[in-house]
């Protein structure tokens, strides 16, 4: 039965070519988008190269002080993160950086820009690079001011082609360093991790010992567990208690310990934490709205496809077709094009991805489409085969023969 | 072969309430060859698809074979148009993106057969009717009589014991109303087939056995 299903509907698909093409292009369209913007939000937000721990990781990237006079919020001083976050007990460790700055470096009499960021050791426990060359610096290199570094492969193909590039030198933000370990490239969405050379962050020309609220450092907190997170937001918050002013400029500070995801929301929404959610959960419904969209249209072409049908549907229950056997080759039918579609798409999606992996859009990006992003595929491809199948069918199968075929002579 | 009890059919729509058949009582043996007449409106056709289970009758009972189909479900009543019923439409109601090969296994299709089994019995029936050389061919690239005889070769493609035929001349010219009448005629002597045929060519009334005559809904002789 089934394989006369199948037999039929691949007749029918081939004799509607032009309704054929425009549901496959629809499905593929539509998988495309889905799939692109699941790559790349997995890409952001999930565990990748060097996030990996990212599941028990937590983030103080924006915080917000207020003054009497003045009120900032966004990422804050390197004095306040080492006395107030990197003192928590709870976590296994924590680090803190600099956000990734652009400067501008001469080797061989040739210029270039390169992005720079400072770190301590603990940054390199915390993430997971993948060392081509060498290894990370350590913490008496930060704390007796080192000039080393590490660079990404990238840098090292460009200053020193295939030599190996340990003991030799970059020049950066007026100082030498000594290169103690090539990574593999990260791309510019791992917006934590990026950067072309990472030196010890002692060596920054900013004044990190003095009291001071004002900077561009973030925190990032490596737990042991993810069940450690409500306690570590509790001692966070403990410490933000504490909190002494030592100048009149600020006196109130806010902001907390959070997930990646949280901390995008954050970010996006603000610090109001109920309304935050509020607005998490209705930023969530617009983006799946938006993703819906092409999904309807989707349906919408299915059902029209079907519907053009009326006559044939009428013609075939005169001759003896039950509803449930119209029903179920609608069915069938769908889900052929559904997949057939959501192969194209998957190789759509496959080359949209390459093209984003080689391009210089986004800097050493690594799209890649992992298994579970080809499991959600083949989910949601069927999910629209079946829904844009169902109903329609469903609502011509109550149908009386005679209607149909005044419906399809009308 | 059919019994029709006191038929009663009303089209109700959101405005105006059309009673298309009044206190219908028929009788029809198995093996006749009988031709419904009327003029244009008077339920010719709404009679014929109450006969052939397309639609339902407001009041009153079907009988097929003694057999009462009200209570029947859609399995059912498919199940019934399948194995006893073929049906030809003035209007030929073929699909256009299948060949005519294809046309003629659609009833075939829900039994249980194999495809080298349809075919051989799609082709049969197509020689019947005299078009085996165009067994490729799609619909519009046929004659209109050559489309009727298509239509034909679908309902008994199954060797359905009735044969319901709604004006199958009456798109057609006089030749080739004539040959698709032959085709009927045929049909009803050399394999006993029970026909109804609603036809306004009283030419064509009068080869049949008996002539219904329906009159605003009702039934006049
Ligand atoms: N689906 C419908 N909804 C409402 N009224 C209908 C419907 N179908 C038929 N009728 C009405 O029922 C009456 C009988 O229609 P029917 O088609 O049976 O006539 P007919 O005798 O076959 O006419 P013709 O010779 O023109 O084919 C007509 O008045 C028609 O307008
Ligand atoms: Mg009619």
């Amino acid at each position: 039965m089934l394989k006369k299903y199948i037999k039929l509907s691949l007749k029918v698909l081939l004799r509607h070519k032009f309704f054929t093409f425009v549901s496959l292009f629809g499905i593929s369209f539509t998988l495309m988008i889905l799939l692109t913007t699941t790559a790349f939000l997995d890409h952001m937000l999930g565990p990748a190269y060097p996030e990996t721990k990212l599941d028990r990781s937590l983030y103080v990237l924006d915080m917000e002080i207020k003054g009497p006079e003045i009120s900032r919020r966004g990422s804050i001083s390197y004095y306040f993160l080492n006395k107030y976050v990197k003192s928590l007990k709870t976590p296994e460790a924590v680090s803190i950086t600099s956000f990734f700055q652009k400067t501008v470096t001469y080797h061989d009499g040739k210029k270039y820009k390169i992005a720079m960021k400072f770190t301590d050791a603990e940054f390199w426990q915390i993430m997971d690079f993948n060392f081509v060359e060498g290894q990370a610096f350590t913490k008496e290199d930060v704390t007796n001011i080192n000039q080393v570094c590490i660079i990404n492969q990238a840098t090292k193909e460009k200053y020193f082609g295939n030599e190996s590039a340990i003991g030799k030198y970059i020049e950066a933000d007026w100082k030498k360093y000594k290169v103690v370990g090539v990574v593999e490239n990260v791309p510019i969405i791992r917006i934590l991790a990026y950067g072309d050379v990472w030196v010890p962050i002692t060596n920054t020309k900013e004044d990190i010992v003095s009291y001071s609220m004002d900077g561009d450092y973030q925190a990032i907190i490596l737990a042991k567990t993810k069940k450690d997170f409500p306690a570590i937001k509790a001692e966070f918050q403990k410490h933000l208690d504490q909190v002494e002013f030592q100048d009149d400029t600020y006196d109130s500070i806010r902001g907390g310990a959070d997930t990646i995801l949280e901390s995008t929301s954050r970010e996006m929404f603000g610090f109001d934490d109920s309304k935050a959610h509020l607005l998490f959960i209705i930023g969530i419904g617009l983006m799946i709205l938006f993703m819906m969209l092409p999904a309807m249209n989707l349906v919408n072409i299915n059902i029209n496809r079907i519907i053009e049908r009326y006559s044939e549907i009428g013609i075939r229950k005169s001759f003896g077709a039950s509803s449930i056997t119209l029903v179920g080759q609608f069915i069938v039918e769908n889900i052929i094009l559904t997949l057939i579609g959501g192969f194209i798409g998957l190789i759509i999606t496959f080359i949209v991805l390459t093209i984003f992996n080689t391009s210089d859009i986004i800097p050493y990006a690594n799209f890649v489409m992992n298994f579970r992003i080809f499991g959600y595929a083949i989910l949601i491809t069927l999910l629209f085969g079946l829904l844009s199948g169902v109903y329609p069918a469903w609502r011509m199968s109550r149908l009386k023969p005679v209607q149909a075929l005044q419906g399809g002579t009308k | 072969m059919i019994q029709l009890n006191n038929i009663d059919k009303v089209y109700a729509t959101n405005t105006i309430e059309t009673t298309a058949l009044k206190a219908i009582n028929l009788h029809v043996e198995k093996g006749e060859f009988v031709s419904v007449m009327g003029p244009s409106g008077c339920g010719k056709s709404t009679l014929l698809n109450i006969i052939g289970l397309l639609d339902s009758a407001t009041n009153g009972e079907v009988l097929i074979d003694g057999q009462s189909v009200q209570k029947y479900g859609d399995i059912k009543l498919a199940k019934l148009r399948n194995q006893k019923i073929g049906f030809v439409f003035q209007s030929f109601h073929l699909i256009n993106d299948l060949s005519v090969l294809d046309n003629v296994e659609i009833p075939l299709l829900y039994r249980r057969m194999s495809g080298a089994e349809r075919k051989r019995k799609a082709l049969a029936a197509l020689e019947k009717v005299g078009l085996k050389a165009r067994t490729k061919h799609f619909p519009n690239q046929l004659s209109g009589g050559q489309r009727q005889r298509v239509a034909i070769a679908r309902a008994i493609v199954g060797e359905p014991e009735l044969i319901l035929a709604d004006e199958p001349t009456g798109n057609l010219d006089s030749v080739m109303g004539a040959e698709i009448m032959d085709i009927l005629m045929r049909l009803n002597k050399e394999e006993n087939t029970t026909i109804v045929m609603v036809t306004h060519d009283e030419h064509l009334a009068k080869q049949t056995q008996r002539i219904i005559r329906l009159f605003d809904g009702s039934q006049v002789g």
